[in-house]
C-alpha cells in the first residue's frame, strides 16, 4: 500500500511541477494546490498504514492508526488552505492592476535601469 | 515562573489582536505598538539575564511529558535573538510613523507587524519541528501581508514571487518533516537528536540533512537559491524592507545553525562540507550582485546575501571561535542591516531617487547623515572599534583552525568588496557636485526619520565597543551549539 501512495504522491507532485513551471498565473496556483496534496497524502504514507481503527478511544479496540500523521495533516491543511485563498485573491488583485496573467511580462518596473 | 520565556512571544500577539480594532484610530495604533515592544522587550531582558544564570529554560506546554507535548527552549542563542529581535522592531517601527504612510498606517500595518513578531520569536524559541513550520507560516503570512500593503504596481508583481517560492518551500519543509517523522517517530527537536544519535546517521538522514538545507535555504536565501530575494524585497516601502532585510532571512540561517549542530552531528565532511561550499559560493553571488548594481536599495539587498554566507561559513566550521563568530556575526548583522535601511531610506527621501548616478553633494547639506552612514558602513566592513570586526576575526579564526585555509582568506577578501559597494554609495550619494534633490523636504520629517536611525547606529557601536561584556553571553551561546547535550538534558529533565 505504501509503493502504491508513495507513487500517486510522486505523480501529483510531478504534476504540480509542470503546471508550476508554465506561464499562466493560474496554472501555477492550480500546480500549489496538487504540491500540498502530494505534500499531505506524503505526511498520511510516512505515518505508516498499520491499524485499522480509526484513532477514536472506545472499549475492546486498541488497534489504532497513528493518530499524530492525521494532527499535522490537518494543520498543514488549513494553513495551505489560508495562503491558497489570499494568493488566488493576489492574483485576482494583479489582473485588475496588471491586465495580465502571463508571467513572463510580470516583469521589470519603469524605475529599471 | 518557567512561562516567562512564552512572554515574548504571547506579548506581541495578545497586542497583535488589540490592535486589529480601532484601524483608523492613529494614535491607539501607534501607542499600543510601541506599548507592547517595550513590554516585550523588557520581558526579553529579563528572559536574558535568567538564562544567563539558571542555563536553557524549557517549559512543556500542558504539563505533558517531555517528547510528547509541545516543547519551547529558550537557550542563550534564541534568547539574544528575541531581545535583538525585539529591540530592532521598537527602533523601525519609530521609524515607519513618518515614512509608512498613512494609509498603510490605517490598514492593519501595525497588527502585521505584531504578527510577523510573534512568528520570528515564535521561530527562535521552538523545541518542535512542526511547531516550527507553524511559526514559519505566521510570519510568512504576515509578511505577506505587508509586503503587498499598498497595491502598488511593482508590489503585486513581485508579491506573487514572493509568495510562489515560499509555497513551494513550505511544502518541501511539510515532505521533509514526513520524511523525517517516518524515519525517527519523533518531532521534538531534542528527542529527534537523541534518536538520530542512536542510529548514528544512516545515508537515509543526510538525505535529509541536505533537504533541511534547501528548504531553509530558500528562507535564507543562500546561493542557488536567493534568486527570490533581489526582486521581492525592492517592492515594499523602506520600513518594512528594513523589517525583512534584518529579520527574515536570519530566521532561515538560525533554522540551518540549529539543525546543524543539534541533529546532523555524525555525517560532517558530507553535510558541513556542503554547508561551506555553499556558504561561498553564497558571497560570491553577493559579492557580484552588490558591485553590478547602481541602485542603493540593490546595494545593501546584495549585502544581505553576502553576510548569510559569512555566518552560514561561520557556522559550517563546527568548532568554538567558528560558532562564537557565526553568533556575534549574526546579531552584528540584524542591526546593522536594519541601520542601513533605515539610512538609505533617508538619502532616497532628501533625493528622491534610488539611482546612485544621479546624487551627489549630500555631505555639504546634510552633514550628521553623511557621518552616520560612515559608521554604519566601517562597521557593515568590520573595522575594529566596530560591531563587525569581532564577530569575522572570530570566524575567520575558527576557519584556520579547522584547517579552511584559502576558504578563511576568501572572507577577509570578501570583506573588501562589502566595503567597496558601501562606500560607493557614500562616495557617489555624498561627495562631488550637488545631484538631484527632492522637490520638497520637509526639516520637521527628516529630523523624526533621523532620530531613531541615529539611535540605532549608536546601539551598533555600542555592541562593538562593549564586546567585553557580551562574550559570556555569546560564549554560553556557543556552548548550547557545541554541545547538544546541553539541550537535550533541558529539553528532557524540564519535561519531568
Amino acid at each position: 500500500m505504501e509503493i502504491v501512495m508513495a507513487f500517486v504522491c510522486g505523480l501529483l507532485f510531478m504534476a504540480a511541477i509542470y503546471l508550476i513551471l508554465s506561464k499562466s498565473l493560474l496554472r501555477i496556483i492550480i500546480g500549489t494546490g496538487l504540491l500540498s496534496h502530494g505534500a499531505h497524502l506524503l505526511i498520511l504514507t510516512m505515518g505508516g498504514f498499520k491499524g485499522s481503527a480509526p484513532p477514536v478511544l472506545s472499549d475492546g479496540i486498541t488497534d489504532f492508526v497513528d493518530p499524530l500523521p492525521q494532527a499535522l495533516i490537518l494543520t498543514a491543511i488549513v494553513i495551505s488552505f489560508g495562503v491558497t485563498a489570499f494568493f488566488l485573491v493576489l492574483a485576482y488583485r494583479a489582473y485588475q492592476e496588471i491586465k495580465t496573467d502571463d508571467m513572463t511580462l510580470m516583469k521589470g518596473s519603469e524605475d529599471n535601469e | 515562573m518557567n512561562n516567562f520565556l512564552l512572554l515574548p512571544v504571547i506579548i506581541p500577539f495578545f497586542f497583535g489582536m488589540l490592535l486589529i480594532f480601532g484601524q483608523k484610530k492613529l494614535a491607539y495604533q501607534r501607542i499600543t505598538t510601541l506599548l507592547g515592544l517595550l513590554l516585550s522587550i523588557l520581558c526579553a531582558f529579563g528572559l536574558v539575564a535568567n538564562v544567563y544564570e539558571n542555563g536553557p529554560q524549557t517549559v512543556t506546554l500542558g504539563n505533558w511529558p517531555a517528547p510528547f507535548g509541545i516543547t519551547m527552549v529558550s537557550d542563550m542563542v534564541s534568547a539574544l535573538l528575541v531581545l535583538t529581535t525585539l529591540i530592532l522592531t521598537f527602533f523601525i517601527v519609530w521609524y515607519g510613523f513618518e515614512s509608512i504612510g498613512k494609509e498603510r498606517e490605517q490598514f492593519f500595518y501595525y497588527p502585521a507587524v505584531m504578527f510577523i513578531i510573534v512568528g520570528v520569536n515564535g521561530a527562535f524559541t521552538t523545541g518542535d519541528i512542526f511547531n516550527l513550520f507553524v511559526f514559519f507560516e505566521v510570519l510568512l503570512m504576515a509578511s505577506y501581508l505587508l509586503i503587498v500593503l499598498g497595491g502598488e504596481k511593482a508590489q503585486l508583481q513581485e508579491s506573487i514571487k514572493y509568495i510562489l517560492v515560499n509555497v513551494i518551500s513550505s511544502a518541501f519543509f511539510v515532505i521533509t518533516v514526513a520524511f523525517l517523522y517516518s524515519v525517527v517517530g519523533t518531532l521534538n527537536m531534542a528527542d529527534i537528536s537523541q534518536k538520530i544519535a542512536e542510529i548514528n546517521q544512516p545515508g537515509i538522514l543526510t538525505v535529509i540533512a541536505v533537504l533541511f538545507l534547501l528548504v531553509f535555504g530558500m528562507k535564507a536565501a543562500i546561493f542557488p537559491l536567493y534568486f527570490w530575494l533581489p526582486g521581492a524585497y525592492s517592492a515594499p516601502p523602506i520600513p518594512v524592507l528594513a523589517l525583512f532585510g534584518a529579520l527574515l532571512t536570519k530566521v532561515g540561517v538560525y533554522a540551518i545553525t540549529r539543525t546543524y549542530t543539534l541533529f546532523f552531528t555524525q555525517e560532517f565532511a558530507y553535510t558541513h562540507e556542503l554547508l561551506l561550499i555553499l556558504s561561498i559560493l553564497t558571497i560570491v553571488a553577493g559579492c557580484i550582485g552588490a558591485l553590478a548594481h547602481f541602485d542603493v536599495k540593490q546595494i545593501i539587498i546584495y549585502n544581505i546575501v553576502i553576510a548569510v554566507g559569512v555566518i552560514l561559513f561561520g557556522v559550517a566550521q563546527m568548532n568554538e571561535a567558528g560558532l562564537e563568530g557565526a553568533m556575534f556575526y549574526l546579531i552584528h548583522d540584524m542591526i546593522i542591516k536594519a541601520a542601513l535601511f533605515m539610512l538609505i531610506g533617508i538619502v532616497i527621501y532628501v533625493t528622491g531617487t534610488t539611482n546612485l548616478r544621479k546624487m551627489g553633494g549630500l555631505m555639504k547639506t546634510y552633514p550628521a547623515l553623511g557621518w552616520f552612514y560612515l559608521i554604519a558602513a566601517l562597521g557593515l566592513a568590520g573595522v575594529p572599534p566596530l560591531s563587525g570586526f569581532i564577530g569575522k576575526l572570530l570566524i575567520v579564526q575558527g576557519g584556520f583552525e579547522a584547517g579552511n585555509i584559502w576558504t578563511s582568506v576568501f572572507i577577509l577578501a570578501s570583506s573588501i568588496v562589502v566595503l567597496l559597494s558601501v562606500m560607493r554609495i557614500f562616495i557617489y550619494a555624498f561627495w562631488g557636485e550637488q545631484g538631484q534633490l527632492a522637490t520638497h523636504v520637509e526639516k520637521k520629517k527628516y529630523h523624526r526619520l533621523f532620530f531613531p536611525t541615529m539611535l540605532l547606529v549608536i546601539v551598533s557601536i555600542f555592541y562593538g565597543i562593549g564586546t567585553e561584556w557580551l562574550t559570556p553571553f555569546i560564549k554560553q551561546a556557543a556552548n548550547v551549539l557545541m554541545d547538544p547535550s546541553i539541550y537535550i538534558d533541558a529539553v528532557m529533565k524540564g519535561g519531568e
